[in-house]
């Protein structure tokens, strides 16, 4: 779906990848015009996938800032590979995307 | 029934029934799929008991292997970009914490065993503070940290 975008590029035997995951990341600290606090929503979970094989698993409280960028390097992927990234909230909507590495 | 209007009613359904199913879900995964989030260490306002709940121990040594890449000066404290590299062989996690936020865990990185060790993202600082960065591998935690100032402050407001 259209929340995450990632890149994925294998380069001398290391795949950098770099996504960014559209998402409030609301810290339930800020309050609204009116005062009322507006309730925390943020990303708690961010997992990895490469052909199936975990690579990253990023457990995030609410100091990510808005609108998340991640960025991390493994070994032993080619181009062509497959890389799946899901990310699940503190309501329990998620989201899932595969790419292929380049 | 005509084939179109079948076709609606299935639509209907499946749509009605994808709610429902939603809502199931969305009220039993905090605590089914996100069982490893750690609330208790994310909600922490010390950094000792944050580091216990999570990686089991408060005890970190200084190290030179660990680089924290951050400004020196951050303008926006929502949006402060830290990378954290560490040639430290067989790393299990990067953790960061801002020792002067509300709760100071910010992230941890659970690497793969094919994954190097470095992490790249933005994180929200309320006020100037100490921005560590804290390496788990071979059992022990190692850790160096970075002041980053900041003009305007990330958290409330």
């Amino acid at each position: 779906m259209a929340s995450i975008k990632i890149r994925a590029k294998a380069e001398g035997g290391v795949t950098t990848v770099k996504a960014l995951i559209s998402h409030p990341m609301e810290t339930g600290q800020r309050k609204d015009k009116s005062g009322a606090v507006i309730p925390a929503h943020f990303i708690q979970e961010v997992v990895c996938e490469h052909n199936g094989n975990n690579v990253m698993t990023a457990l995030w409280g609410v100091a990510i800032s808005k609108n998340p960028y991640l960025s991390f390097k493994f070994s032993g992927a080619k181009p062509g590979d497959s890389l799946q990234l899901t990310w699940v909230d503190n309501k329990g909507e998620k989201d899932s995307t595969k790419v292929q590495i380049s | 029934m005509t084939n179109t209007k079948r076709r609606t009613f299935l639509k209907g359904t499946m749509a009605a029934g994808a709610v429902s199913a939603a809502i199931g879900v969305g009220l039993l995964t905090p605590r089914m799929v996100l069982a490893a989030w750690p609330s208790a260490a994310f909600n922490a306002e010390s950094v000792d008991a944050a580091l216990n709940e999570l990686l089991g121990s408060q005890q970190m040594e200084e190290s030179d292997k660990i680089d924290i890449r951050a400004p020196d000066i951050a303008e926006n404290g929502a949006v402060v970009p830290v990378t954290v590299t560490t040639d430290i062989a067989n790393p299990e996690s990067i953790s960061i914490i801002a020792r002067q936020n509300a709760s100071p865990m910010v992230a941890s990185f659970v690497l793969g065993s094919s994954t190097e060790g470095f992490v790249s993202t933005r994180i929200k600082l309320g006020k100037t503070s100490d921005v560590v960065a804290v390496v788990k591998a071979n059992g022990k935690l190692y850790s160096t940290s970075k002041e980053v100032k900041v003009t305007i402050g990330g958290c409330g407001g």
